[in-house]
């Protein structure tokens, strides 16, 4: 993903060189009417208020929170192959683990024999109550807004869930938590779980609408 | 805060920080210098101990998680060096300066008991945690083998 955003920059600029009049779609119109956010924090829930139509309003808001997701203290543990990724979801983890059959690792190497239920400063090994690894079922990297926004919307998809328990899931659950105390001189995900939390629920309020397969935050 | 840990099946009382790691508890409190210090981060895998017979990393495992708990360390994998890894340790003469190779049985003890006849993809996923600076990996992986009764066709 990191390494294609140079790549689409230049698409962007040689198609404006070359005059091409494609119109910006009506989601992107909506999103560039936000204010500027700083990557560290999440734009309040009350400024997508502006945005009168509820369908395009959920869909900015699900663009918002895919910031979260797809930040690497989230998607690192929700990878494309069996193996997690960790710092700005480059590298693989080391050591190298595997997902095993219950994504808590195989015998001998399970996410538990180092991961406690809390931070390890001492050490730098990040904790948090039942670490472990989304299924493959649940995999993010690599997606774009709209693919995770279908996704999460899917029970089949997304642990089993109804929307009320994402819901409640993203704004309440330890692990997910992690994402905004990292420790270590890790980056956190941005903004807050409350904020984030609030964001998930207005999603869903506004009919749980998906971005255009273009639209990015 | 006293500790209560049974380990290699004798009940322990230690009057320690609970946030010790259980290596330092090990290593220099008890004497127990079987199990290695080899980077203190959970990289190595030299400091791999059984905790109720899962490994753990005790460079990274504060002592008060063995609280009411079982620690089985290289010095009780078998009273007198007899595990069936301890011997085809010795009839593969597996380990060259020997530091990573108590946190290598230990990983293998582990996954003997739950796969008796691990393939080679259980070996060396299983294993792929404990590094050996020496790079005695094929013959770690032989000697696993050997111990199972799983034919080494290489
Ligand atoms: S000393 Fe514990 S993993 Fe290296
Ligand atoms: S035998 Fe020397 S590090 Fe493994």
């Amino acid at each position: 993903m990191i390494r294609a955003l140079p790549v689409l920059a230049s698409v962007v600029l040689l198609a404006g060189a070359g005059g091409c009049r494609r119109q910006p779609d009506s989601d992107a119109a909506r999103w560039e009417s936000l204010p500027p956010v700083d990557a560290r924090d999440l734009r309040p829930l009350d400024v997508f208020q502006r945005i009168e139509d509820p369908a395009q309003r959920s869909r900015a808001l699900f663009l918002e929170t895919s910031r979260v997701y797809l930040h690497p203290r989230c998607s690192n543990c929700h990878p494309d192959g069996d193996s997690p990724y960790q710092d700005s979801g480059e590298t693989l983890h080391n050591p190298p683990v595997t997902r095993g059959p219950e994504d808590k690792g195989v015998v001998g190497m399970e996410c538990t024999g180092c991961h406690q239920e809390k931070n390890l400063e001492l050490a730098r090994v990040p904790g948090a109550p039942n670490w472990h690894v989304a299924p493959r079922s649940m995999a993010w990297v690599g997606k774009s807004p709209r693919e995770l926004c279908e996704q999460l919307k899917d029970p089949e998809r997304n642990g089993g869930k109804t929307l009320a328990q994402l819901v409640e899931h993203n704004a309440h659950d330890a692990l997910v938590g992690w994402g905004w105390a990292p420790g270590s001189g890790r980056q956190p995900a941005p903004g807050t779980q409350a904020q984030f939390g609030a964001l998930v629920a207005a999603w869903v309020a506004t009919g749980a609408q998906c971005p255009s397969e273009e639209a990015r935050p | 805060m006293s500790i209560r840990v049974r380990v290699n099946g004798v009940e322990q009382e230690l009057d320690v920080d609970p946030e010790m790691p259980l290596l330092w508890a090990l290593r220099d409190v008890l004497g127990l210098t079987g199990t290695k210090y080899g980077c203190g981060q959970a990289l190595c895998g030299a400091c791999s101990v059984h905790l109720d017979g899962q490994v753990v990393r005790a460079c990274v495992t504060p002592i008060r998680r063995a609280d009411g708990r079982e620690v089985t360390t290289i010095e009780g994998l078998s009273p007198d060096g007899g595990h069936p890894l301890q011997r085809a340790w010795v009839e593969l003469g597996v380990p060259q300066c020997g530091f990573c190779q108590s946190g290598q049985l230990m990983c293998a003890a582990a996954l003997l008991a739950k796969k008796p006849q691990p393939t080679d993809a259980d070996i060396d996923q299983s294993l792929a945690g404990n590094l050996c600076r020496c790079g005695t990996y094929t013959r770690i992986r032989a000697a696993v083998k050997k111990a199972a009764g799983v034919p080494d066709s290489k």
